[in-house]
């Protein structure tokens, strides 16, 4: 067995030009880092000393060098060989690691609330263990939840229609398809703000359920966002007639991210809004 | 060694655009540029946590002595040793260093899949290696330990930012470590030379792809823990705060959830680079090399379910602690594996030993002791008495700054050579491999007595009865510091060398790619890709 043989491999010349992208030095990623320490510490700095200028300056460091290193991406996709076959799978490969670290971000939520929602003996500071704690009013799963719910679902379809759009070469329905998927995605948020507005439990001092759920559902809505974002710049380019059917690596790409965000809010539904509810806050 | 080079390369340096000196190494695109960044970082974040590690020595030599102005002050600095010689000497070397300077070379790789995320990757890290050092200056410092148990984590115990400075420190570097993780898992899979199957692979190459999945399977979840903490702390939430109905459970299973994984995040490279030390020295191919990957892949998927044999006193029931001893024991049979492999490639080998060779041979002897003392800890029993002993202190040093670190100088004197094309001293070289031996191991080995005679460990003072012991280690810690100086002298004495190095100056048993290189290799390599017969 030639494995057996490991540690006496020999190499030969292949003749085979090398097929990797080999990116210019850059100066984003420096300004990147340094901008996204500036945000940590000035949220630190606004939390103890209500300064906000660091965490300003941060994040504006970090917006901008996110626009420049992906305005320089889809430079170099448009230059002819450096965005190879391999390089686009390279691509691919990146983004299913980085949508896998992010399920784990949500496991650690997941984990907090199903360690009192299964055990509540482990919601300390009351005699009578159970979910949700005693005296918590929630919100009722079947009316904006599930409304969000139907929501994120048709917004998996309209991005598939638009994502088969280009696939067929009719740039019309991938710009009416993206247009919805970014529509929706915008109302979602605006439910949600809606809900939140109306919660029957504060964030701050709300006690052990409401920080549960605010975490739990607000990472998941900052992570509706990022997606509209994503789609958002996926609709502006597809506009200005960017992307073509055999190429479209950012469409898949936030296609992608939009299913795992509405996969997790399926979870949260199920899990939080549905299984997890007590007695219905009123109207 | 021989130490001719032959010319047959020196055409290359035509190829050889150097970008200028901001350029170069602040916008670097490049894995060996980065990689040098990342060994240079090691060196300042391990120089800084030995300086710690020292002062807290010296403050154990004797009862009752008053180095430290507090406890919290002693507190603060052995948060600050743990986390600095983890985050910022440890994983930099290993995985930065040693990964980003060979892994693409040894799967024929011109680059990493990703050559600017790997400088972001960089390039958090020292801002948060700042942030860790405002959390020891800032106000009374931050001391909750390197573990972060709430209560002690909280706003209570550390009023102040400087806890929270110390937090966002770990969001930097945990997301470095993501990102590197992304970066290696492409690599790997993505960028092998024609003919490299997964199962053709060196085996660095596989402890670092292992090492990359425990990390983006392991860093978000405690991600997720300090945000909670940090929310905890500010934003009024209760998740680990009883009166508003949290468990600090939750943040021990959370944080051990990443933590166990982390540990052997710490050692898998350090097997990778000794198996390659092992089995050119002993001039044959690795003994069971596919046992020996799939030794690796095994402790990582294992590595995952036995985390909470670090709360055996937390006050789980007893079931739960039944199996989590069966499975943390269970990977005594892997790392069993690679001990004994180790060994059989040696057994009737024609062995060489050259300064890295003895940094290896006393990296398996003393990993050996730490698993030993790693098994006995696993008895959720025995463990009842030696929780938060002395007895922990000394296993998971031996592991890890007998193990990581020792694998971290093999791999230094391994291929300080090819990285620089400069030769280290030999005799310096040989003599600080002894001092730093005798060093942690008078270091290191009294704290198991201390540990079973009941001293408990992050305390600033002891009873009289514990000095004896306390004394010897801390002689064995001022003897570390000298080998500490030694390592500085070695470095500017290999850099200012005039001794040019061969292509493969270790000889026949070194076979993989980097030996096919010049040394140091040229800006870029593998314009044509190489090719596995």
């Amino acid at each position: 067995m030639s494995s057996d043989n490991h540690g006496g491999e020999t190499y030969v010349p292949s003749g085979l030009k090398h097929p990797y992208h080999l990116v210019d030095p850059s100066p984003w990623p420096l300004t990147g880092a340094m901008g996204g320490a500036l945000t940590l510490f000035g949220i630190v700095i606004a939390a103890h000393f209500k300064n906000y200028l660091p965490l300003t300056a941060g994040l504006v460091i970090v917006l901008f060098t996110m626009f420049m290193w992906w305005r320089d991406i889809l430079k170099e996709s448009a230059a002819p060989g450096l965005h190879t076959v391999i390089v686009r799978l390279g691509l691919r490969y990146g983004m299913i690691m980085f949508i896998a670290s992010e399920v784990m971000f949500f496991v650690a939520f997941f984990w907090a609330y199903f360690h009192f929602s299964l055990m509540p003996e482990h919601v300390l500071g009351t005699d009578t263990p159970m979910w949700p704690p005693k005296g918590v009013l929630t919100f009722d799963p079947w009316n904006l939840p599930f409304l969000n719910t139907m929501i994120l679902l048709l917004s998996g379809t309209t991005v598939t229609w638009a994502h088969h759009s280009l696939i067929e070469g009719n740039r019309k329905s991938l710009v009416t398809g993206l247009a919805l998927t970014v529509a929706l995605g915008l109302l979602f948020t605006t439910c949600q703000a809606i809900e939140y507005s109306h919660a029957p439990f504060t964030f701050s001092g709300g006690g052990i359920y409401s920080s549960v759920f605010f975490l739990a559902t607000g990472f998941h809505g900052f992570h509706v966002i990022i997606g509209t974002c994503f789609l958002a710049v996926c609709l502006f380019r597809s506009m200005a007639g960017g992307m073509t059917a055999q190429r479209h690596f950012g469409l898949e790409a936030a296609a992608w991210y939009w299913h795992f965000v509405d996969v997790v809010w399926l979870f949260l539904f199920i899990c939080i809004y549905w299984l997890g509810h007590g007695v219905i806050a009123a109207e | 060694m021989t130490a001719t080079s032959d010319h047959a390369h020196d055409g290359h340096d035509h190829h050889d655009h150097k970008p200028g000196f901001f350029v170069r190494w602040f916008c670097s695109t490049n894995h060996k540029d980065i990689g040098t960044l990342y060994l240079i970082f090691a060196i300042i974040g391990g120089l800084t946590g030995g300086a710690l590690s020292i002062m807290m020595r010296a403050q154990l030599m004797h009862p009752d002595s008053h180095i430290f102005a507090s406890g919290q002050h002693w507190n603060a600095v052995i948060t600050s040793h743990g986390l600095l010689m983890i985050f910022f000497s440890v994983m930099p070397a290993l995985i930065g260093g040693f990964g980003n300077w060979f892994v693409p070379i040894m799967i024929g790789a011109p680059d990493m899949a990703f050559p600017r995320l790997n400088n972001i990757s960089f390039w958090l890290l020292p801002p948060a290696y700042v942030l860790i050092l405002a959390g020891q200056m800032v106000g009374d410092g931050a001391g909750p330990g390197w573990t972060l148990y709430p209560p002690l984590s909280n706003s209570t115990f550390q009023s102040g930012p400087a806890a929270d400075f110390v937090l966002f420190a770990l969001h930097l570097a945990g997301i470095s470590s993501l990102l590197g993780a992304i970066n290696f898992i492409t690599t790997i899979f993505n960028m092998r030379a024609p003919g490299m199957t997964l199962h053709r692979m060196p085996l660095f190459v596989w402890s670092m792809l292992v090492t990359a999945f425990l990390l983006l399977l392991s860093v978000p979840v405690l991600a997720g823990a300090i945000t909670m903490l940090i929310t905890d702390r500010n934003f009024g939430t209760a998740f680990f705060n009883p009166e508003g109905g949290g468990d600090p459970v939750l943040f021990q299973h959370l944080f051990w959830f990443f933590g166990h994984p982390e540990v052997y995040i710490m050692i898998l490279p350090g097997f990778g680079i000794v198996s390659h030390i092992i089995a050119t020295f002993s001039k044959k191919p690795i003994f069971g090399y596919l046992g020996m990957a799939y030794a690796m892949v095994a402790i990582g998927v294992v590595g995952f379910v036995v985390w909470a044999h670090h709360m055996y006193i937390s006050g789980m029931d007893v079931d739960t602690r039944a199996y989590f001893m069966a499975a943390t024991m269970i990977i005594a049979v892997p790392t069993g594996i690679k001990i004994f492999s180790w060994i059989a490639t040696m057994w009737g080998g024609s062995i060489d030993m050259e300064v890295p060779m003895m940094w290896a041979l006393g990296f398996i002897f003393l990993f050996t002791v730490g698993g030993v003392t790693g098994v006995v800890l696993s008895n959720a029993g025995i463990d009842q008495a030696l929780h938060n002993t002395y007895y922990v202190v000394a296993h998971f040093h031996y592991v890890l700054s007998l193990g990581a670190v020792f694998s971290m100088f093999a791999g230094f004197y391994y291929w300080i050579g090819k990285m620089s094309g400069h030769q280290y001293p030999n005799g310096l070289a040989k003599a600080h491999f002894w001092v730093t031996f005798i060093a942690v191991n008078v270091t290191f080995f009294p704290q198991h007595f201390l540990g079973l005679a009941g001293m408990p460990r992050r305390y600033v003072d002891y009873p009289a009865a514990f000095e004896g012991w306390n004394k010897v280690s801390s002689y064995g810690a001022f003897l570390g510091g000298i080998s500490m100086l030694m390592f500085l002298v070695i470095c500017f004495l290999t850099f200012s060398s005039k001794k040019k190095l061969a292509d493969n100056y270790w000889g026949e048993g070194a076979t993989t790619l980097e030996w096919t290189l010049t040394s140091p290799p040229a800006f870029h390599n593998f314009e044509e890709l190489p090719r596995l017969k």
